[in-house]
């Protein structure tokens, strides 16, 4: 190893100070638009648990799907009956669920296993459902939940590669809002 | 020339939207400023008061009994709504009238919390609707900015309800 002159010494010290500031300066570019990025536009998420079964997640045992969740799509609070939506669990904050759009504010919904037969959904509301019948944690459980709450709409599946695909708004059969259904008879 | 103006028009995209997402982060993780309307917190906050509210203590779960909270309204996710926090999940919350002789409790369910304006015989809140979810709040009210006679902190509880709230829950 060479011995250090004090010029050495002095070019060393400048380029460490030019390599933290370069950091930080980056630093502050980097983490506030990667925050902005996940809170307005996309957000990636894995789902977890058979409660959107057999659409996310179809084999039990098998590697959990990564979902990309569009969340420029939902800042005015639009969504269409049958998108994926992910909400923030109205019985815990912390988590988020993943749950299918079954009906929008004003729709009259014939409830699975909710405590009335038959539900209008109230202003600034929606109707989720798991598509798993039984083993979801939905609003036949704790009811219409508010759009205040909405977090995104599932827009892709991107994990695993072989399943990649835009995911298309659709309804599970019987489950169309009632006055929809009065309308075609 | 061309090639020269290209590159200050693309470096001016480049520094808007990085203040953009800086402010957006300060906006959403630090703090807001919000002009408080309507009559249901009088007299702690008037009409046309500015507040500070920041949004940390919403993040880290740290929303307690008697902090005032920006919350969005759970008809209409576009309009805010500003309230008293008179109870946090597990709470009994006493629903009737204090001059009703029966008296009606209900307790607030998982996740939920239960808002009041200051202004009780003006406010619509949770004794309409009910508990609403946690994760509606926004921020909470620390600072009172605007007018500035009334400057400072929002600490002093105004109304009885919340020490009601709690020997009522201690008693039982």
């Amino acid at each position: 190893m060479r011995l250090k002159d004090g010029y050495h010494m002095a070019q060393q010290t400048s380029a460490g100070r030019r390599y933290v500031q370069t950091f930080i300066s980056g630093f502050f570019v980097a983490v506030p638009v990667t925050v902005t990025i996940l809170d307005k536009l996309a957000y990636v998420a894995r789902v977890e648990g058979a409660s959107m079964q057999p659409f996310l997640n179809p084999d039990v045992g098998a590697q959990s799907d990564v979902v990309l969740l569009n969340r420029w799509s939902v800042r005015n609070y639009q969504v269409q009956r049958g998108d994926i939506v992910s909400v923030v669990s109205p019985r815990n904050p912390k988590q988020k669920i993943i749950k299918r759009v079954i009906g929008l504010e004003g729709d009259f919904i014939r409830t699975l296993s909710y405590k009335n037969r038959y539900v209008r959904v109230p202003d600034g509301h929606l109707w989720i459902e798991g598509d798993h019948r039984g083993h979801s944690l939905d609003s036949n459980c704790f009811g219409p939940v508010s759009l205040g709450l909405l977090h995104g709409r599932a827009s892709h599946i991107i994990w695993p590669p072989n399943r990649w695909q835009r995911i298309k708004p659709s309804l599970p059969p019987n489950r169309e809002p009632l006055d929809a259904e009065e309308d075609a008879e | 020339m061309f090639r020269h103006m290209l590159g200050k028009t693309l470096g001016l995209f480049g520094y808007t939207i990085q203040y953009g997402c800086i402010a957006h982060c300060a906006f959403e993780y630090i703090g807001e400023f919000v002009v408080c309307s309507g009559p249901s917190m009088e007299p702690t906050i008037v009409n046309h008061d500015v507040v500070f509210s920041e949004r940390m203590s919403r993040h880290l779960f740290k929303i307690e009994k008697g902090d005032i909270v920006i919350a969005k309204s759970p008809f209409d996710p576009q309009m805010n709504i500003c309230k008293r926090v008179i109870g946090l999940e597990g709470d009994k919350i006493c629903t009737s009238s204090p001059s009703d002789l029966f008296k009606t409790h209900t307790y607030v369910p998982m996740g939920h919390v239960w808002l009041e304006g200051d202004n009780l015989r003006n406010s619509t809140d949770s004794r309409n609707y009910g508990p609403i979810p946690y994760a509606l709040i926004r921020g909470r009210v620390c600072w009172k900015l605007w007018p500035l006679h009334s400057f400072g902190t929002m600490s002093e509880t105004p109304m009885k309800r919340i020490i009601k709230a709690q020997r009522d829950s201690d008693s039982d």
